[in-house]
């Protein structure tokens, strides 16, 4: 470890990153810490609250539980006092912390008496210190009070030393967070006084300890580790302050602390020397557990137990899942960095730890770099992986199964003893017994392995039908058939377990990658999040549904799979927690745990973008750790492809930004040179009319007014396009599409049309069982009388206009040709570009807007558009739009029925046809 | 129509439009009464009792849709309104709110006196129903008493709900008609947002009647409003 003196710890900076970062916002928490009840240590925090308020500090009282003492109650004169919660609970008013009434209040300083505590039923937290922490993170500054056998890492020893296991327990991280801990002591001699005089108030399980707590032996040890903690905490401070750093949490050494978990309940130990391991070295730590695919259901759900204490003393949680113990903890430290390993010892009294080295030896004897702490476990305290352990059921079906196979090798072998040597035999059995491993595996084959000699024995060696051995080559084959049939038994077993194994590994992989797979090809959040419950629930057996903020943070529902969409106000609330805090929240977690589902944040780059929520088939069941994670790498992927599409959508955004500020200059040119044109025309006319004293000439007058009103009609289609351009290109704009049968859009245009159409032919060609088309009608109208007035303004008069639609390709196609000149070659492309003009322009009033309105309309719509030549002559201008599915209620069925106004039938008739 | 001159109240606050204005309605042998803002309009019009209205949608103290569901609480005096361009919608719930026909600005005053007098005409139609059974439309006849439509002499069938969205259509003769107020009157108010109903029947209408179908003469379509049935294209 010489190194790490010397070398930057990345772990320890980003650690340091990570407390200096929020500590701007977050609230300071002060413990006052003492030996046991009856300290003071109510009286001292109220002490200095009111010192506190003396300096104009904004104290509020959140929760105090003074036992009606006198003096203390004095305390309280001058502070404002929350009131209490009550809860209803089996019968009894319960008095707890109002949590919300405090951040609705949000003093600067508040004050929670008994850190501890257990919350009842339907509060928020399961635990007070989760509210504690709930108020710190909100900026409120908080002063609590807790004993030292509440602590976790310290509950055994104090069970140890008073003989009362305190059942509630305060994660020593919250104590590591406490930005200062005052310890309240006083001498076992004042205690035992001031209990004696009847000024103590004795907890609940310190009275069932029989009076056997207060005791001067059990206090002075009590005393004694209260002192030790306090001082442990201030030698770590004196560390950082002496590195020149304000940080509270020194992550001062490289270590990493890795602990095995195993199924016995006296893993606790373990852990708890683990974790102060860890403590002591300043680090953090790993708890894991090595799960073979078979476990049993018993096993898992106190490893499952284990693993939740680790969590709480502050360890991350691995489950991983293999065969060989050793293998799979070895190639997890190499990957984590792991420095130390501790495990338990095993129990070296049972008869097939002879046959096998232990897992325990077997780690420590590759461990190499690695330093393995076994550390004693108690009684029957076992290594992490079952050897050889039970099927998850008993089978009986196996059982008999080998019991009738054995019957049968019976019945085939005695026939046959005549004419075959035993040793023959025992090959049958064999069979037999490889049958019923390969089969029913575990126990039958262990069955079968010890039966299968014994009924060689007792029917085919002399003396027959007894057990009795007199060759003693035939002990021989009794020994190999016994050994045979349990080394078949167990490899069997093992090439179960690992394609058990695998099978397990491959679903959650293939989950986890065709649900990648599926947020890839997403494009937008709402599709994501289809894709994304589906899977989980799949997965997790349970309906998933996921929550995006709006504007103002609000979740909101956008996809869900099955019945569930989280809109109780119970499970919004929840939801809406675990978006703001960025934390697990609801069912199979401690905070909100009475919800129905579990609601996870979609955390990508710090930021909450959303929830994810899992409502479970089975909710008597909890979610496994394994399940925790995969659910958590679920969420995580979720949200990197959030942020993957919102980053997308700003991309865009900017594109089009920069793509407006183009249209902007264009614009400019327009307006400077199209608009003016005109203007100058009708002021020009208006002036000399308004001057005129008699001398213009009728007709002149005439002509004067007839340019105003054209130039005026100019001006008017210009604006019209120049602000249909605008509209179309705005952010916010949404086609109206409707259904419509295009000829009707086609007439109205060539309606609109009609002067300039008027020294034109005009044909149409408009297939009567043409579809309907689902469009923005005004807009489709728009392109086609821009077509329309482009081919009219450019081919001399008479010239025949032709406007055809069909289906083709699953597209609607309509065009409008033209017989004259055509486009100038070259120009096809450009045409559709704005404020380009077609060449040779016969006339300057094109304004080079309308096509390039076409092409923004029909690019809406997601459909192409071109002009070209016609090879025979003429230009040939087209649009196609993708040919949805008619309208729902279009097919055959008979159109609604009229009410009783419209007079001839209900329901109109079958069509006539005249 | 009769001897008195009918009168034409004007709401609309730009002083220009109301200036040439004047001398076309005046010139139409009506008399013109003006007001520059919604509520002087409303007062005016129950006050003065005007014929009919041309209001525009854009005005300075109230929203125009408002001024026409005020008037029409009490009155059922044509209403033409002067409507912006693209303002479709704005557009549709004039005409639904009860507004008799539009004209988008920049018009003609020639167009906009033709409106009127469509307009009057049916509020004088609508005052002394005329027991007039045949409605005429270019080679298109429409009995009503027998419930029968011919066209160039040539018998048409028609299917119950196509003669009920004709005879509506017809009776409003001149005037545009919504979707919304169409299906209300040809289905039933259930069904006033189905219009693609309506376009259907419309399009089997215009194969039946019209001579060529894309490029119709009476039934004519507002894109985006609605229908507008013409007698004489």
């Amino acid at each position: 470890m010489g190194m790490s003196a010397v070398r930057p710890d990345p772990d320890a900076l980003l650690a340091r990153l990570r407390a200096g970062q929020p500590d701007a916002h977050r609230g300071r928490l002060k413990l006052f810490f003492g030996m046991c009840a009856g300290v003071g240590k109510t009286y001292a925090m109220l002490t200095e609250a009111q010192e506190k308020l003396r300096a104009g500090v904004d104290v509020v009282v959140g929760y105090v539980e003074t036992h009606g003492r006198a003096e203390t109650d004095a305390l309280l004169t001058g502070l404002e006092v929350l009131p209490p919660k009550w809860v209803e609970y089996r019968g009894t008013r319960l008095r707890e912390f109002d949590l919300d009434a405090a951040l609705a209040r949000k003093p600067a300083l508040i004050l929670v008496d008994e850190l501890a505590h257990t919350n009842a039923e339907g509060l928020r937290h399961a635990k007070r210190w989760q509210d504690v922490v709930e108020l710190l993170d909100s900026g409120i500054d908080v002063y609590t009070t807790v004993n030292v056998q509440h602590i976790e890492s310290l509950n055994d020893v104090v069970a140890q030393i008073v003989g009362v296991v305190v059942r509630e327990t305060v994660p020593d991280s919250i104590l590591e967070r406490a930005d200062e801990i005052e310890l309240v002591d006083l001498p076992p001699d004042d205690l035992l006084q001031r209990l004696s005089e009847g000024k103590v108030y004795v907890p609940e399980q310190a009275r069932r300890a029989g009076g056997q707590f207060f005791r001067k032996e059990n206090l002075v040890a009590l005393r004694e580790l209260a002192l030790r903690q306090t001082a442990e905490r201030v030698g770590a401070q004196v560390q950082v302050e002496r590195a020149g750093r304000g940080d509270t949490r020194p992550w001062a050494t490289s270590e990493r602390i890795l602990v095995c978990v195993g199924p016995s309940p006296l893993s606790a130990r373990v852990i708890r020397t683990a974790r102060r391991m860890a403590g002591a070295a300043q680090t953090d730590w790993i708890a894991v557990s090595v799960e073979p695919p078979n476990q049993s259901e018993r096993a898992r759900a106190q490893i499952r137990r284990n693993l939740k204490l680790a969590e709480r003393l502050g360890a991350e949680t691995t489950i991983l899942s293999g065969e060989r113990f050793a293998d799979e903890v070895l190639a997890f430290s190499v990957q984590r960095n792991i420095t130390k390993i501790v495990i338990g010892k095993p129990d070296r009294s049972r008869w097939i730890e002879r046959f096998r080295a232990s897992p325990v030896d077997d780690l420590i004897r590759r461990s190499g770099e690695i330093d393995v702490h076994v550390v004693k476990g108690e009684g029957e305290e076992s290594a992490p992986a079952p050897r050889l352990a039970l099927p998850r059921k008993i089978e009986w079906r196996g059982y008999a199964a080998t019991l009738g196979v054995l019957a049968a090798c019976t019945a085939i072998a005695f026939p046959l003893f005549a004419r075959f040597s035993a040793e023959n035999l025992a090959m049958i059995y064999l069979a037999g017994v490889v049958f019923v491993a390969t089969r029913y595996g575990g126990g039958p084959a262990v069955l079968g392995a010890i039966l299968a000699p014994l009924l060689f024995n007792f029917f085919f060696t002399a003396p027959y039908y007894t057990l009795a051995i007199a060759d003693p080559q035939y002990l021989v084959t009794f020994v190999v058939l016994l050994v045979t049939a349990l080394l078949i038994s167990s490899l069997t077993q093992r090439v179960r377990r690992q394609s058990e194994a695998a099978r397990a590994r491959y679903l959650r992989t293939a989950a986890l990658y065709f649900m990648s797979r599926q947020l890839a090809a997403a494009a937008d959040a709402a599709s994501l999040a289809r894709g994304a419950v589906r899977h989980v629930a799949d997965v997790f057996q349970g309906d998933a549904v996921v929550l995006l903020p709006d504007s103002s943070q609000h979740l909101a529902g956008i996809a869900r799979q099955g019945g569930f969409s989280a809109d109780e106000p119970n499970e919004r609330a929840a939801a809406q927690w675990v978006h703001d805090h960025q934390k697990w929240a609801g069912w199979s977690t401690d905070t909100l745990p009475a919800a129905q589902a579990i609601y996870l944040p979609l955390i990508a780059s710090g930021k909450s973008l959303g929830v994810l929520g899992l409502r479970p088939w089975q909710p008597e069941r909890t979610l496994e750790p394994d399940q925790r994670h995969m659910l958590e790498t679920f969420a995580t992927q979720l949200a990197i492809a959030l942020e993957r599409t919102a980053f997308a959508a700003q991309a865009e955004s900017a594109r089009r930004e920069a793509e407006t500020e183009q249209v902007r200059s264009s614009l400019l040119s327009c307006v400077s040179h199209d608009l003016r044109t005109p203007l100058a025309t009708i002021a020009g006319s208006a002036s000399t009319l308004l001057d005129d004293r008699g001398q213009l000439s009728e007709a002149t007058r005439r002509e004067l007014l007839q340019s105003i009103a054209d130039e005026a009609g100019r001006l008017n289609q210009l604006v019209g396009k120049l602000l249909d351009m605008t509209r179309l290109e705005s952010v916010g704009f949404r086609l109206q599409r409707e259904w419509y049968p295009l000829d009707e859009l086609v007439g109205a245009a060539l309606n609109r049309l009609d002067a300039a159409l008027r020294r034109h032919r005009v044909e149409t060609a408009v297939p009567e069982d043409l579809p309907l088309v689902n469009v923005d009608g005004a807009l489709i109208e728009e392109v086609l009388a821009n077509f329309l007035e482009n081919v009219a303004r450019y081919t001399p008069a008479g010239s025949l206009i032709t406007v055809r639609a069909a289906v083709a390709g699953g597209r609607v196609l309509v065009e409008v040709l033209d017989n004259g000149p055509g486009l100038a070659p070259g120009s096809e492309k450009d045409v559709f570009r704005r404020f380009v003009r077609r060449t040779p322009a016969t006339d300057r009033s094109g304004s080079g807007l309308g096509l390039a309105i076409c092409e923004a309309v029909v690019r809406l719509h997601g459909g192409e558009i071109g002009a070209e030549n016609r090879p025979e002559g003429g230009a040939r201008f087209w649009f196609s739009l993708p040919a949805t599915e008619p309208p729902p209620e279009m097919g055959q069925r008979a159109l609604p029925d009229a009410p009783a106004q419209s007079t001839p039938a209900a329901i109109d008739g079958p069509e006539v046809r005249p | 129509m009769s001897g008195t001159p009918a009168t034409v109240l004007v709401i609309e606050d730009e002083l220009p439009i109301r200036r040439f204005l004047r001398p076309a309605v005046e010139a139409a042998g009506w008399r013109l009464i003006e007001a520059d803002a919604g509520e002087r309009g409303i007062l005016e019009a129950s006050q003065s009792r005007p014929d009919a209205i041309i209001l525009d949608l854009g005005l300075p103290d109230i929203d125009g849709i408002e001024v026409i569901r005020r008037i029409r609480e009490w009155s059922t005096v044509p209403i033409v309104i002067l409507s912006a361009r693209g303002q479709d919608q704005d557009k549709v719930d004039a005409l639904d709110a009860g507004a008799d026909d539009y004209v988008p600005k920049p018009f003609s005053v020639s167009e906009l006196m033709a409106r009127i007098r469509v307009a009057l005409r049916h509020a004088a139609n609508r005052a002394q129903p005329s027991a007039e059974p045949t409605i005429v439309a270019g080679d298109i006849t429409i009995d009503l008493v027998r419930r029968q439509v011919t066209r160039q002499g040539q018998e048409v069938h028609l299917t119950p709900i196509e003669y009920k969205l004709l005879t509506v259509l017809a009776g409003h003769a001149g005037l545009v008609l919504t979707h919304r107020q169409l299906l209300k009157e040809v289905w039933g108010p259930g069904h006033a947002e189905e219009s693609h109903y309506l376009r259907i029947f419309v399009r089997q209408l215009r194969h039946k009647l019209e001579e060529n179908p894309t490029q119709p003469r009476h039934i004519l379509t507002e894109v985006g409003v609605g229908y507008r049935f013409v007698v004489e294209p």
